[in-house]
C-alpha cells in the first residue's frame, strides 16, 4: 500500500464517521458549531497519532493478553497531555466541549485503530493511517457542525450570514441525530453509486 | 423530595443518551431486539451505580488529599476497566443465570462512555436541582448515577421498540440500518425535549 493511500483511505473509503459509524458520542455531541466541531476532530486527531505511533512502537513489548488494558493506559496517558495543553493555550474551546475531552479516552476509533493497524504496522505507517483516520473524522465533525449552525443560527463558522433566527431544533440534541442521518445517507449515494 | 428532583431530572429532562450524548454506540448497536436492550440495560445500571460510587470515593479520598486530581481521566478509566472484569469474575461464581443474561454485555461496558462520563461529571460539575448550584454529596451521587443508567435504559428499550417495528418497513435503500436509525432517534429525542422546564 503506497504512502498516500493510507492517508486517503481513512478520508473517504474507511472514514470513520460515514462509513464506519465509530465514535459517536462525540460526533453528535461537540458539533453545535463547525469551530466547536472542528476542534473536537483535531483532539481526537492528536491523540490518535500519537497512540498509533507508541503503540506500534510497543507492539513487540506488550504481552498479548494484556495489550486492551495497555492500549487504554497509553491513550490516557496522551488525553490526560491534550487536558493540560488545550486549559493552558485554549481555555474556551475546552470549556465548550467539556466533559467529551477526557471521553477522548474511550472513542471506539482510537482503540479500534490500534487493534486493527498500529500494533501490527511500522510507526510511520501508523502515524500516516492516524493522519487519514483523523482528517476523515475532523472533516466529517467540521461539516455536521457547519450544516447545525447554519440551519441553527444562520451562521458561518460564527459570522451571521442572514438575520433573524434559525430553526433553534438543530442546534439541539435532536437536530445532531436528523442531520447526521441525512450526511449520512448522502455519504453513501456520493461513494457508492447502487445504494 | 430532592432524591425524586434528581431521578425525573437525570431519567427523563437530561436523559443522558438522548440530550447529552453519551451511550450513543450501544444504543445503535445493540438496540435491536427489546429483550437485548433490556440486558445491556440492566447490566449498564448495575455497573454504573457501582463504579461511580468507587471513583467517587477514590476522587474524595485520594486525588483530592493528594492534590493530583489531572490523573482523573487514567485512575477512573482503569477502576472502571478493573471493576467491570472483577463484577464478571463475582458474577460468574455466585450467579451463574445472573450471568448468563449479563455476561456478554460486561466486556463491551468499559467503553461505553456514559459509564466514565457519569463518574467524571460528578466529581468536576454543579448540578442544580431545584436549589443552588452545588456539587453533589455521596448519597446524591450514587442516586444521580442510577438514574442516569435507568435514563439510559428507558431510551433504549423505548428505542429497541421502535426498531423492531422498523424492520418490517420497507425504507429507501440508502437509508437502511444506522441512517434511518438516527433520523428515528432525533426525533425521539424531540420527543424528550417535551420534558425540558419540568423540574
Amino acid at each position: 500500500m503506497s504512502k498516500l493511500s493510507i492517508i486517503t483511505k481513512g478520508i473517504i473509503k474507511d472514514n470513520p464517521t460515514f462509513i464506519l459509524v465509530l465514535g459517536m458520542c462525540p460526533t453528535l455531541g461537540t458539533t453545535t458549531s463547525a469551530i466547536n466541531g472542528m476542534g473536537m476532530g483535531l483532539a481526537t486527531t492528536f491523540v490518535l497519532i500519537l497512540s498509533n505511533v507508541f503503540i506500534s512502537l510497543l507492539a513487540g513489548l506488550i504481552p498479548d493478553k494484556v495489550r486492551i488494558p495497555a492500549y487504554i493506559v497509553i491513550i490516557a496517558s496522551f488525553v490526560t497531555v491534550l487536558e493540560l495543553v488545550m486549559q493552558a493555550y485554549v481555555p474556551a474551546l475546552y470549556s465548550a466541549l467539556g466533559l467529551f475531552i477526557p471521553l477522548i479516552v474511550v472513542n471506539c476509533i482510537i482503540l479500534g485503530r490500534a487493534e486493527a493497524f498500529a500494533n501490527k504496522n511500522t510507526p510511520l505507517d501508523s502515524a500516516l493511517d492516524g493522519i487519514g483516520i483523523g482528517l476523515g473524522f475532523t472533516m466529517a465533525l467540521t461539516l455536521i457542525g457547519m450544516v447545525r449552525e447554519l440551519l441553527g443560527n444562520l451562521s458561518f463558522f460564527g459570522m451571521k450570514i442572514a438575520d433573524g433566527d434559525g430553526i433553534l431544533a438543530f442546534v439541539l440534541a435532536p437536530g445532531a441525530f436528523i442531520v447526521l442521518g441525512y450526511l449520512m445517507v448522502i455519504f453513501r449515494k456520493l461513494t457508492n453509486k447502487k445504494a | 423530595m430532592e432524591y425524586l428532583i434528581i431521578i425525573i431530572s437525570a431519567v427523563f429532562v437530561n436523559n443522558i443518551v438522548l440530550s447529552q450524548f453519551l451511550g450513543i454506540c450501544p444504543f445503535l448497536g445493540v438496540s435491536n431486539k427489546v429483550g437485548t436492550a433490556t440486558g445491556m440495560s440492566a447490566a449498564v445500571v448495575f455497573v454504573i451505580t457501582l463504579s461511580t460510587l468507587v471513583t467517587y470515593l477514590i476522587d474524595h479520598y485520594v486525588l483530592v488529599s493528594l492534590d493530583i486530581t489531572f490523573m482523573r481521566t487514567i485512575v477512573f478509566i482503569l477502576v472502571i476497566a478493573a471493576l467491570v472484569q472483577m463484577v464478571e469474575i463475582i458474577l460468574k461464581k455466585i450467579s451463574p443465570s445472573l450471568y448468563q443474561a449479563l455476561g456478554i454485555f460486561l466486556p463491551l461496558i468499559t467503553t461505553n462512555c456514559t459509564v466514565l462520563g457519569v463518574a467524571i461529571s460528578v466529581v468536576t460539575k454543579e448540578f442544580t436541582f431545584g436549589g443552588e448550584a452545588h456539587m453533589l454529596n455521596l448519597g446524591e451521587t450514587v442516586v444521580y448515577a442510577a438514574s442516569s443508567a435507568l435514563g439510559f435504559g428507558v431510551a433504549m428499550i423505548l428505542f429497541a421498540g421502535i426498531r423492531e417495528q422498523l424492520e418490517l418497513v420497507s425504507v429507501p435503500k440508502a437509508f437502511k440500518g444506522t441512517p434511518i436509525a438516527l433520523i428515528t432517534a432525533g426525533i425521539l429525542a424531540m420527543a424528550f425535549m417535551g420534558f425540558s422546564g419540568l423540574v
